[in-house]
């Protein structure tokens, strides 16, 4: 009995810390949620009060507009109430929620549901599906082709998408993302938007079927103390010259080097920059292909790791992070806006960026990553709402000032990002005091994603994946590409070499 | 007065056999749903080309044995079998050693282990946690700039990090450890029960006898533990041949480096990706087929020896 007694103890004692961590979790987390849902509460008030005058206006603008929907309903109320009540966003996080709760005109969050919202007699539902392990997009991939023929109240009809697979649903046919024709937006209500932003939800019959009000164009991120130290500058016009292109970087690769640091944390850091480059899509009708701006990354990143001037981590790996702390000796890192401001260990003590002490440069060339683009869902019962909410989300200055006040979001808007870079009283405190959004306006303007191709995802991924094996010097490159074509294999059998 | 006890006998044989039907029932309905449907649907299946392309479904076109054809001409099949083993054996050698010795010490009553209950628990205990929790642990602690790293380097083994990850051997190792850290405790208290079961006066007359405890471990513990040694042997090889989690968080899913640590059911996850049904059906009828002739041929082989 004692015995017993001791053995299930000793279980008791493990389950329970088991537990314990869960308990401590779901209590760290129900503690945010709830304050969020009540803030939206306590914002619910004054956003009720504004709503009448707010919603009226573009309900008369869009009445001329759409001369058909105007000429069949005598009010525009009607239209309203001839459309569904219910209007179902399909997405994998918080973001676009708390974008429209906060700034969109007449949108109430439901105190009691987080995940529940009215615009004035429609509910917003909110369905959250997690990208983890593909999760969302088979979520999308089952319901999306049988939208229209779904329940009016079940039907989706707003659904969000990244640029890795957008292409997926905006070449699907038969289509199942609204082209703006479709939803009635004219070229000219879009104009103030960057070409890429539409590049990567543009068809292939030169259809744009989603927006975004995000432009996440991104730079060299560089540790102003070792530019400092190395380069004998930290202004970001001077540090540009000595990574304006990737010789020149390669180069000042090897002055870290010799000064102790890395260039970057990992060899990761820069394939975005270079795959954002290519000349050629991955594949060309059912044919992959590998670009000579990935070759030479390939190249580069060889030459780097063999002269242990940077690492082969994983992005997010908790050895990839080590450089966000200036015992981690690393240079520079590639990313945008959101990685500044969310990712870099901000609020943590001893932090380069608690510090104040990053910069930005424009790097040796322009890329972009992140973002999320708004879809209308073929099949939806709210046409008019939803291609409201995608002008106003998207093209409204008002708006967009504000989310990029509130939330230090890059807006998709050069006019705008034009007037931010003008503006000498804005600086970021984790850029010391720098202001960002002349080097992103500019970084913005000349992405290119045309090169574009429906498999970038799971191309980009294996490729990283089997290259890292070539750079730590266990296979050679023909081997490396070898495994790639065959994991690609796995993933699209209907491509070939 | 016979016959009729007889009689009602019989009957009551019969009544209460169907009772045991209708208890019997819940498993055979929950088997039928959940076993047997997918097994002869993955059998179907593995005839047709079946997946997606992106938001297109291609097929399921019937195909015959070409999904077959496709998977054993090629070499990687056959690559990902031996990566397989590899492992398998790395962790399952070192697992029935300990697991014998341990056994042979908690049942040997002349020894008079104190606290058995506990240690039996305590080796029983990793085999509570989820293998991907374990993984998870093991891949942060053999991370490159991790705990054993900085160890190793504090105490001047190492002047660098070694890349634990990046080399088949210390891949594989790892994976192997890992499943005979998981498994070595459910092992022993199987071999335990076994030992406990052979009858003592064997071991007191053979000790009369003058034999060692080595001799009496050879020569009486291990023939009378041959069932149940089979048992261990057979469970741990389908167990093996099926090994995922493991390697499959330890190395994100890609079987790094070179994918030399990508066992069979990893690249059988490979073919979920885009659904591909046709194809890991074919997959995990070979597998099926290769544990049935494995087991048989180590029962054949074990039993006959028992003759």
């Amino acid at each position: 009995m004692k015995k017993k007694i001791v053995s299930i103890m000793l279980t008791a004692a493990m389950t329970a810390t088991l537990l314990a961590g869960c308990g401590g979790a779901a209590a760290d987390t129900a503690a945010p949620a709830a304050a969020d849902a009540a803030a939206p509460a306590d914002e619910a008030a004054p956003a009720d009060e504004a709503a009448p005058a707010d919603e009226a206006a573009p309900a008369d603008e869009a009445a001329p507009a759409d001369d058909a929907a105007a000429a069949d309903s005598a009010a525009d109320t009607a239209t309203a109430s001839d459309e569904g009540k219910v209007l179902n966003i399909q997405c994998w996080n918080e973001e676009f929620k708390s974008r429209v709760t906060d700034h969109y005109p007449g949108y109430e969050a439901d105190a009691s549901d987080p995940n529940s919202g009215k615009i004035g007699d429609v509910t917003v539902k909110w369905i959250i599906t997690p990208t983890d392990d593909n999760a969302y997009q088979n979520h999308l991939d089952e319901i999306l082709p049988t939208n229209e023929s779904a329940a009016a109240d079940d039907k989706v009809d707003i659904f969000l998408v990244e640029a890795d697979y957008a292409l997926k649903y905006v070449n699907a046919d038969p289509a199942v993302a609204m082209s703006m024709d479709d939803l009635g937006i004219a070229a000219a209500d879009i104009s103030d938007q960057y070409k890429y932003t539409q590049d990567i939800v543009t068809d292939t019959n030169g259809k744009l079927r989603g927006l975004s009000w995000q432009a996440c164009s991104a730079g060299l991120i560089y540790n102003r103390d070792i530019a400092k130290e190395v380069l004998g500058t930290e202004e970001p016009e001077e540090v540009q010259e000595k990574v304006k292109d990737w010789a020149t970087f390669n180069k000042t690769a090897e002055d870290l080097k010799k000064a102790g640091y890395f260039v970057e944390s990992t060899v990761n850091d820069s394939y975005r920059v270079y795959s954002n480059n290519v000349s050629k899509p991955w594949v060309d009708g059912t044919t992959v292909q590998i670009d000579p701006n990935i070759e030479k990354w390939v190249e580069d990143s060889k030459a780097l790791v063999d002269a242990k001037e940077t690492n082969t981590y994983d992005l997010w790996s908790d050895d990839w992070n080590k450089g966000f702390y200036p015992e981690g000796k690393v240079f520079a890192y590639f990313g945008p806006a959101w990685l500044i401001n969310f990712c870099m260990a901000a609020d943590t003590e001893g932090s380069v960026a608690n510090a104040g002490r990053w910069g930005l440069c424009v790097g040796p060339q322009s890329f972009y990553w992140g973002g999320t683009w708004i879809c209308g869902a073929t099949g939806t019962d709210n046409p008019t709402l939803v291609k409201d909410i995608m002008l106003t989300m998207t093209t409204d200055k008002a708006v967009l000032r504000e989310i990029v006040e509130k939330d230090s979001d890059c807006v998709n808007s050069p006019s705008l990002l034009g007037e931010l870079a003008a503006d000498t009283s804005f600086g970021n405190k984790i850029l010391g005091g720098q202001n960002p959004y002349k080097q992103l306006a500019d970084g913005a303007e000349k992405v290119d994603m045309s090169k574009i191709s429906d498999y970038d995802q799971g191309c980009n991924e294996s490729f990283q994946a089997a290259m890292k094996d070539y750079f730590e010097g266990k296979v050679d490159y023909d081997k490396a590409v070898a495994n790639f074509q065959t994991a690609v294999k796995e993933k699209y059998p209907e491509l070939s070499f | 007065m016979d016959g009729g006890k007889k009689k009602s006998g019989s009957s009551n044989v019969v009544k209460y056999n169907k009772w045991g039907y209708i208890f019997l029932l819940p498993f055979m309905i929950v088997y039928a749903v959940f076993q047997l449907i997918p097994f002869v649907s993955t059998i179907y299946y593995s005839f047709f080309e079946n997946y997606r392309s992106g938001l297109k479904q291609i097929g399921p076109n019937f195909i015959g044995m070409e999904n077959y054809a496709t998977l054993l001409s090629n070499a990687d099949i056959w690559k990902y079998t031996e990566n397989t083993f590899v492992m398998w054996i790395l962790g399952f050698i070192p697992q029935i050693i300990v697991s014998l010795l341990l056994a042979a010490w908690f049942s040997d009553p002349s020894l008079r282990i104190k606290g058995q209950r506990f240690f039996k628990t305590v080796i029983y205990l990793p085999n509570l946690i989820m293998a991907a929790a374990f993984a998870m642990l093991f891949f942060t602690l053999f991370a490159d700039s991790g705990p054993i790293n900085s160890m190793l380097m504090q105490a001047g083994l190492i002047s660098e990090p070694y890349k634990f990850m990046s080399n088949t051997g210390s891949a594989r190792m790892l994976v192997g450890f890992m499943n005979f850290l998981m498994w070595f405790g459910n092992t022993t208290i199987l071999l335990l029960a076994g030992m406990m079961g052979i009858d003592t006066s064997l071991f007191e007359a053979a000790e009369v006898d003058g034999a060692t405890s080595n001799q009496i471990f050879w020569r009486i513990t291990m023939p009378l533990l041959r069932p149940i040694f089979v048992f261990v042997l057979i469970t741990s090889l389908i167990g093996g041949l099926q090994m995922f989690d493991v390697p499959q968080i330890l190395t994100a899913g890609e079987g790094a480096p070179d994918r030399t640590t990508m066992t069979l059911i990893m690249f059988l996850n490979k073919h979920l990706f885009n659904k591909n049904y046709g194809m890991s059906g074919a997959l995990s009828v070979i597998l099926l087929i290769v544990t049935g002739i494995l087991s048989f041929a180590v029962y054949k082989f074990t039993s006959n020896q028992n003759d």
